[in-house]
């Protein structure tokens, strides 16, 4: 995975705004675009925002906050996400999920010291067939067990 | 030589890239000119990476393949194999309506939906006015498949009814249920369906704009319906005539955000939106005040998906199948703890335990099975004496359960049911909107009960109970409403398990 981009200009900031203008509703849209650019919303990006869409910076802090994929600080370079739901439950996820996090010294949501990778919870990635499951970014890995879990961290260089 | 890899992110979850390239690196060494086509996936996941080649016309299976099968695949001697895909028990006591192209199809090629039945029901919707249309979904007796189990034909006729000169058909896709997966299945494999089920749903209702809501945890699946509506816009199935001379229909695909409560309806319009995922008080309905308050069909991928099959085969053939008021077919998914996982599709009828038991062979891990979530995190814990309950709306009703997006989940004996309990209360205050008291506040106050009871505190249980009562009754939508169901079945069917410690030596 590439990195992502440290910072975005507000010439960037302003053209993905304006990207996103014409559609019905374009503020998650924006959002997501503007964490794929740069892993996370940046500060910068609130006051256009909220001058292009005629929203106040309350209104746009209760909708980042309300989702759990809008990150207000970047990420890890990697994100391994486990999943917590019930599938992965009956086949032994919990524990598996507190060997990886004991294994790094994290809790949920915690970043890894060299920045290599985030550990999130997830509720159903829709690979309960073959659970448990985990996303390494956006790869699917089913049937996971300590080793897999251990080659995925080593892979995401932790 | 025709080989099919399946792309689905199940398959890809366990090893399919690899196996693909490694075919595709050992046909080159053989100098065999072999066609690989990334296909969804068959639904039996348990066989997956399932890898088929075409042998003088039949579709062969080799399954679970791993990349060093790739020599004996291509020699026909793997021991993987399984013989023809179709003639497998699993595939012949189906009945494939809403899946008929799911893993036989390349789910890009339009060429290839067309061969196999693909836009003839677009085309049949197409020369009948929108009312008659709403008729036949009617006829079929087609419930929505996203939950709640509500007609399509009487959603369908409210907004054909609405005065208002733009409508919208809204694709519910957030399939948030743990042990649910039929929405991203019928996505990555079949992503015309979903496409002409909507066009079917617009010219029905006279809509011009539809939004496919897709959970952000599922990129497979944004990535194959983002090129889908590109295939289909060049197609001139969408655009500015697709309905018709200068009846447009045109179809956005937007990601979701990670929220659970945006698969309710009216939160997940709030989020198309642009704002919270707050759940809205009905009335007004969606059909009427949806989307940019303007009226709007919110229907799940499956529900939408169906139309083109009822319009291509005629509403009677589908009602021919089914079970009391539940007609047609349901994409069970049969998950967690259990030897067989995967998608099946049948007739509403079937029994829990034959569904568990029969398809799915019993626990993965050999252990007997315990209990199984029917209908996702807001469903009952169904213990095996009840495995004589057929699946359909009414009988889960009666039984206090629910099916809901028809997934199955299997624990087997070494689940702990107390534990579970509280995973529920957790989730719900983990995914609570917030907009109500019982469910924002309830939900926490659950889970500390729950501990108490672990604990030993004899007052405890009651205060659960009594919990549960105050969210069924003062919740606005199922979040809040519904998770009692897990809860207090997993108490009703495992009271050994919430009994305190002095009770439990008496
Ligand atoms: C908390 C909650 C989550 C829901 N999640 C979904 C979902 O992920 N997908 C879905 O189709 N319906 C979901 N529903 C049901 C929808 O509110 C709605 O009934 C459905 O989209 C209507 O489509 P249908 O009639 O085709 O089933 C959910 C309901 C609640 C209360
Ligand atoms: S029950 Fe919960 S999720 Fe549903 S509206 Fe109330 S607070 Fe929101
Ligand atoms: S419950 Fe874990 S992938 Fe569905």
């Amino acid at each position: 995975m590439q990195p992502p981009a440290p910072s975005l200009s507000a010439d960037e900031i302003r053209a993905i705004i304006h990207r996103h203008l014409a559609l019905e509703g374009p503020l998650l849209p924006i959002l997501h675009a503007l964490q794929e650019a740069c892993g996370h919303i940046p500060e910068a990006a609130r006051a256009p925002i909220c001058d292009a869409l005629n929203i106040t910076r309350a209104e746009l802090h209760g909708v980042i906050t309300f989702y759990h994929d809008f990150r207000e600080a970047p990420a890890g370079r990697h994100v391994l996400k486990i999943c917590r739901a019930e599938a992965c439950q009956a086949m032994g996820g919990a524990a598996l999920a507190e060997t990886a996090l004991a294994r790094l010294g994290l809790g949920w949501h915690g970043t890894t010291a060299n920045g290599a990778v985030t550990v999130e919870p997830v509720y159903c990635l829709g690979l309960c067939a073959c659970a448990p499951a985990a996303m390494l970014d956006e790869r699917p890995v089913g049937r996971v067990d300590r080793a897999r879990i251990d080659a995925l961290l080593a892979e995401a260089g932790t | 030589m025709r080989i099919w890899v399946p792309g689905d992110s199940a398959a890809r979850a366990l090893g399919a890239d690899e196996v693909a390239e490694a075919l595709a690196a050992e046909a080159r060494a053989r100098g065999i000119e072999a066609r690989i086509v990334r296909n969804g996936s068959r639904g039996m996941i348990w066989l997956e990476p399932l890898v088929e080649v075409e042998i003088d016309g039949v579709r062969h299976g080799y399954g679970p393949a791993v990349p060093a099968d790739a020599a004996a695949i291509l020699s026909g001697d793997a021991p993987c194999a399984l013989g023809p895909v179709e003639a497998l028990g699993w595939m012949r006591r189906q009945t494939r309506l809403t899946f008929a192209r799911v893993g036989v199809i390349d789910p890009l090629s339009l060429a290839e939906y067309e061969a196999h039945g693909g836009l003839s029901g677009l085309r049949r919707a197409l020369a009948m006015d929108g009312a008659a249309v709403i008729d036949e979904v009617s006829a079929s007796g087609l419930r929505g498949r996203g939950g709640a189990g509500f007609p399509t034909g009487i959603k369908w006729k409210t907004v054909y009814d609405a005065p208002g000169a733009r409508k919208y058909i809204v694709c519910n896709a957030d399939e948030g249920d743990s042990g649910t997966f039929a929405d991203r299945m019928l996505m990555e494999g079949d992503p015309f369906s979903l496409i002409e089920g909507m066009a079917i749903a617009a010219h029905a209702v006279g809509a011009s704009k539809g939004y496919v809501y897709l959970r952000s945890e599922y990129p497979d699946a944004i990535r194959v319906m983002g090129r889908a509506v590109e295939i289909a816009r060049e197609a001139g199935i969408l655009g500015a005539d697709a309905l018709g001379p200068g009846r447009g229909f045109d179809i956005e695909i937007r990601k979701g955000a990670g929220a659970y409560v945006c698969g309710e309806e009216t939160s997940l319009l709030n989020s198309l939106e642009g704002k919270r995922g707050i759940v809205r008080a009905k009335p007004p309905l969606p059909a009427l005040e949806g989307f940019m308050g303007r009226p709007t069909v919110v229907n799940n991928v499956i529900s939408l998906a169906t139309v083109p099959v009822i319009m291509e085969k005629g509403a009677a053939h589908y009602a021919g199948f089914g079970l009391g008021r539940s007609k047609g077919t349901v994409t069970l998914q049969i998950a967690g703890n259990v030897k067989r996982g995967g998608l099946f599709e049948t007739a509403f009828g079937m029994t829990l335990g034959e569904a568990v038991n029969d398809l799915g062979g019993g626990s993965a891990t050999g252990r007997p099975v315990k209990a199984v979530q029917v209908g996702g995190p807001l469903g009952a814990y169904m213990p095996v004496s009840m495995f004589d309950t057929p699946l359909g709306y009414e009988e889960f009703d009666a039984a206090g359960g629910l099916i809901g997006h028809a997934g199955l989940v299997v624990f087997d004996d070494t689940a702990d049911m107390l534990g579970m309990a509280r995973f529920a209360m957790e989730f719900c205050a983990i995914e609570s909107c917030g907009k109500c008291t019982p469910c924002r506040i309830g939900a926490v106050r659950g889970v500390e009960t729950i501990d108490r009871i672990r604990e030993g505190d004899p007052s405890a249980l009651p205060l659960l109970a009594d919990l549960c009562e105050t969210m069924k009754d003062g919740s606005l939508c199922a979040l809040g409403g519904f998770t009692p169901f897990p809860v207090m079945s997993a108490v009703r069917h495992f009271p050994d398990e919430f009994a305190t410690a002095k009770e439990a030596a008496e």
